[in-house]
């Protein structure tokens, strides 16, 4: 039997040679109340939002299947929050409920175990197959097996907590049986990583805690960079007072660990930790590799900046930390929402047969705790510039805090429920 | 939104509409880029100023003063120069538009 999908597929395919999508078009006013099916892989900020908004613009006309392998959202911005005592992890964590019952996203706790972009189709490892017409990955990052000696496998001990979840329990009980007078030592990749600012941020939390539990520890950034990353100025005002517990080490390219003894390996030296929490080297999450989507780099997924498509693979839009990122965009969850918002409307617009809003805007807010209520932030605008095929940031616009303060402490805590709405309620 | 309201927005589109092809959805867009802050469709969930059934006056006087630095701000007048005033328009009569 010839099935509306069978006929998307079919129209799907001879449009893609062409140059216009009349079929697809022609498709929507036969019958049914489907446009289309679309598959999206992660529900975090980029996939989450994606499922959300392909519902709600689409009037419902758009199935949408999501297919995340936990069975709750946990946030990473504010999750540092946790780690340095402030928070709890249900203040981080956030049902799937409502894009099920309230949007009508056919959700699927699962892990994917293969994606087929030829047969537009991807497997799971508990659920069977499923059928796309157009399929989102938004598969954030994993880290890059091998990168770091002797730390594969041991994340048990030497934590990264840079994805939030038990993680992130892992390092807040580390720190906690922390005796006073201990080492915390972080270790800072090179960039690019997920969220530019978090690192620093973590720091500033975990000798907040510190200073008030533990005053004499001592926490130890060892930065693979050169200098700091993002709001540097501030986050160096921000080091500068906690008055000596804070050492900053740039330069400090990790090497290897030896997990038994907690030792970091750099260059030149060997620093032994009482709490060693390594963010390792990161790529674009494993699913972009099983997709075989080629990756810049070997690390991250080129993408068409007007649908989210990665090139080379049309009908797969790729969202959020996994992108090779346009000038000065940075992997971030905000971010993620926006490529979500951009995907959405592309796929919606492609359904009816028109082409992708040529100008799409995406910006960036990123708020960071310096202590328990002050914070400072980062925020920048992207207008797609026609020319570059590529968001460019606008000069002029966005910036950083003049300094850290509480009320902008409020804002981050209202960024995050609002956010959090954004994708799921 | 009232009658100048939507003359003014489709003036709008209509002069744009000759300058570039502009998406059918452009203000829709364009406003969800607010969201992440400011809730779904302008309704915030607390913390942040709701903007859905504001006046489209209301909301491009409070936009142009933060551009401006008339209006003291954390972030705003940081975020609003990265928008045109076209946009800026779009965006608020869309906000306006929401019940």
């Amino acid at each position: 039997m010839f099935t509306r999908r069978d006929f998307l597929k079919t129209a799907g395919v001879a449009a893609a040679g062409s140059t216009t999508l009349a079929g697809l078009s022609a498709c929507a006013t036969v019958g049914g109340t489907s446009r289309g099916h679309v598959v999206i892989v992660g529900g975090g900020y980029g996939g989450a939002t994606t499922a959300k908004y392909l519902r709600m613009w689409s009037n419902g006309t758009v199935d949408v299947t999501l297919i995340e392998r936990n069975p709750t959202f946990v946030s990473c911005p504010i999750s540092n929050l946790v780690i340095g005592g402030i928070k709890q992890m249900e203040d981080i964590t956030v049902s799937y409920d409502n894009l099920k019952s309230k949007w009508g996203v056919k959700l699927i706790t699962d892990e994917v175990t293969a994606v087929d972009t030829a047969k537009r189709t991807v497997t799971t490892a508990k659920n069977g197959t499923v059928g796309y017409d157009r399929l989102v990955l938004s598969p954030g990052i994993d880290f890059i097996p091998n990168a770091v000696a002797g730390l594969d496998g041991n994340e048990e001990r030497i934590p990264h907590a840079w994805k939030a979840g038990p993680q992130t329990v892992v390092l807040r009980k580390q720190l906690q049986d922390m005796a006073d007078g201990g080492v915390f030592a972080l270790h800072i990749p090179k960039v690019p990583y997920r969220c530019p600012p978090g690192p620093y941020e973590r720091a500033c939390v975990v000798a907040n805690y510190l200073r008030q539990a533990k005053p004499k520890s001592k926490v130890l950034v060892l930065d693979a960079n050169g200098e700091i990353q993002s709001k540097k100025a501030l986050f160096t005002k921000a080091f500068e007072s906690y008055k000596g517990m804070i050492e900053y080490v740039p330069n400090s390219e990790l090497r290897g660990v030896d997990a038994a003894s907690r030792t970091a390996e750099l260059e030149f030296d060997k620093i032994k930790a009482d709490v060693l929490n390594v963010i390792p080297p990161m790529r674009a999450g494993n699913i972009a590799l099983k997709a075989g989507l080629p990756l810049i780099n070997d690390r991250w997924v080129d993408v068409d900046w007007l649908t989210l498509e990665a090139k080379g693979v049309p009908g797969v839009h790729v969202l959020g930390d996994a992108l090779f990122p346009a000038p000065t965009m940075p992997k971030s969850g905000h971010m993620a929402n926006q490529h979500g918002k951009v995907a959405a409307a592309a796929i919606l617009n492609l359904f009816e047969g028109l082409a992708p809003n040529p100008t799409p805007v995406v910006m960036n807010t990123c708020y960071s705790f310096v202590d328990n209520k002050n914070v400072i932030h980062v925020a920048s605008v992207h207008q797609y510039d026609a020319e570059k095929k590529q968001p460019m940031p606008v000069q002029g616009a966005g910036g950083v805090s003049m300094a850290a303060n509480e009320l902008e402490g409020k804002a981050a805590l209202a960024w995050a429920k609002n956010i959090w709405a954004d994708m799921l309620a | 939104m009232n009658l100048k309201h939507a003359l003014a927005v489709l003036g709008l589109a209509g002069l744009s509409a000759l300058a570039h092809a502009q998406d059918p959805n452009l203000a829709r867009n364009l406003a969800a880029t607010c969201a992440n802050c400011h809730g779904t469709n302008g309704h915030s969930v607390g913390g942040m100023d709701s903007l859905a059934g504001e006046t489209q006056e209301k909301l491009m006087q409070k936009l142009m003063d933060f551009k401006s630095g008339d209006k003291p701000a954390t972030i705003m007048h940081q975020i609003v120069k990265g928008y045109s005033d076209e946009q800026l328009k779009l965006i608020t009569a869309w906000f306006a538009a929401q019940k």
